[in-house]
Order: C-alpha cells, then sequence, then structure tokens
C-alpha cells in the first residue's frame, strides 16, 4: 500500500509540473488561442490530479466530480473557442 | 501488492506520462495548430488511461460507472473541442509554423481579416518581437 502512495505522489507532483507549463504557456501564448488551449490543458490536467486523490485519499465520491468536470471543461473550451474566432470576424 | 494493483498503478502511471509528454509539447512545439494536437491527446489518451486505471482499482460499483461514463463522453468531446481550438486559431489568423505546406493558401494572408502579409512573411521574427 506504501508503495502505491508513493506512486501516485510522484504522479501528482508531475501533474503539478504540467500545470506550471499551462500556465506558463497562457501567460506567454503568442496567440489568444494559445491561452484557450492552455486552459483546456491545465483543466485535464486539474481532472487528473482529481482522480489520483479520489485513490490516494481513499474518497470515492470525488470521482463524480470528474464526470462533472469533463463536461464543463469541455463547454468551457468550445465557448472560449467561439470567442476567439469570434474576435476577428 | 496483487495484479489488479500493479495494473490499475501502470495504467495511471502512463496516463500520467502522457499527461507530461503533452506539457513538453505545449512548450517545445512551433504553432499554435501542433500544439492542438498534443493537448487533444493529453485529453484523449491521457486522461482515459488514467481513469481506466482507476477503474482497474475498483473503488466502488457506482464509481465505476461514473467513471465508465466519464471515459465515453471525454473520449467524445475531446476531438470537438480540439477542432475548436483549431478552428478558433486559423479564424483568428495565427501564424503557421515555418514550413508548413500552404497548398490550401493559408500561408499568403487568407485566413483573419486584417492580416498584413508581413506577418506570415517572418514568423520566427514576429515571434521573437512578440516575447
Amino acid at each position: 500500500m506504501i508503495a502505491q502512495d508513493l506512486v501516485l505522489d510522484v504522479a501528482l507532483v508531475l501533474l503539478a509540473l504540467c500545470l506550471l507549463v499551462a500556465a506558463a504557456r497562457a501567460v506567454v501564448g503568442p496567440t489568444d488561442a494559445d491561452r484557450v488551449l492552455a486552459v483546456d490543458f491545465g483543466f485535464l490536467v486539474t481532472l487528473c490530479a482529481v482522480a489520483l486523490l479520489a485513490v490516494r485519499l481513499q474518497t470515492p465520491a470525488l470521482l463524480d466530480l470528474v464526470l462533472v468536470g469533463t463536461l464543463v471543461g469541455f463547454l468551457a473550451t468550445v465557448a472560449l473557442a467561439r470567442l476567439v474566432a469570434g474576435r476577428s470576424r | 501488492m496483487s495484479v489488479q494493483t500493479v495494473l490499475g498503478d501502470v495504467l495511471l502511471l502512463l496516463g500520467v506520462l502522457l499527461m507530461v509528454v503533452a506539457g513538453i509539447g505545449l512548450v517545445r512545439l512551433p504553432d499554435v495548430y501542433n500544439r492542438t494536437n498534443a493537448v487533444a491527446k493529453a485529453g484523449g489518451l491521457g486522461l482515459v488511461l488514467v481513469l481506466l486505471g482507476v477503474v482497474v482499482l475498483d473503488p466502488g460499483p457506482a464509481a465505476v460507472v461514473v467513471l465508465l461514463l466519464a471515459i465515453g463522453l471525454q473520449l467524445f468531446t475531446v476531438p470537438i473541442a480540439g477542432f475548436e481550438i483549431g478552428q478558433a486559431a486559423r479564424l483568428s489568423g495565427a501564424p503557421l509554423a515555418p514550413g508548413t505546406r500552404d497548398r490550401a493558401g493559408l500561408k499568403d494572408g487568407q485566413p483573419g481579416r486584417g492580416d498584413d502579409g508581413q506577418r506570415e512573411a517572418e514568423p520566427e521574427q514576429d515571434e521573437a518581437e512578440r516575447r
């Protein structure tokens, strides 16, 4: 069990680094589409982290959050992409 | 550790590894369109692998149903989100990476109005200027 906890901790640290990358891309990103992409990626990484935490903390209730999060993330991405696309028309 | 635990952990790690690869791609790829590709792979494969790993670790019947539903929905929605972002980038006139073949004439100031052809001509210099 301890070995599994270690694996999950390593995975969570890697996801934290991914989140940093997403934040950097959202700040730097030359175009607005880059920023939307960074937000989308950040959302995905957060969902991954929530799923891992559900295993790590033994709380299956968190998995409902993943289901809701995938849908909200999709809608947010589409809405932001429409916003970026509409700005130039 | 049982076979179930090992298999679940391997799936989890594979998924997280794909997320990391997508993060590297987000830093290193030259183009919005290329980065869209990386993020779509992270969403389609990375998250689904992580969720499959959680399913294998068996958090209980109700959670398994929720997770399978989330996996299905994710597989349906990720390509749409990637396409939307790519289309938004093209419509807003995001520059193409140097060396892109422009059979559709994308490179010659066709996308987004208000594009002065100079942006497409010197993408590298342009990117350097913006930083």
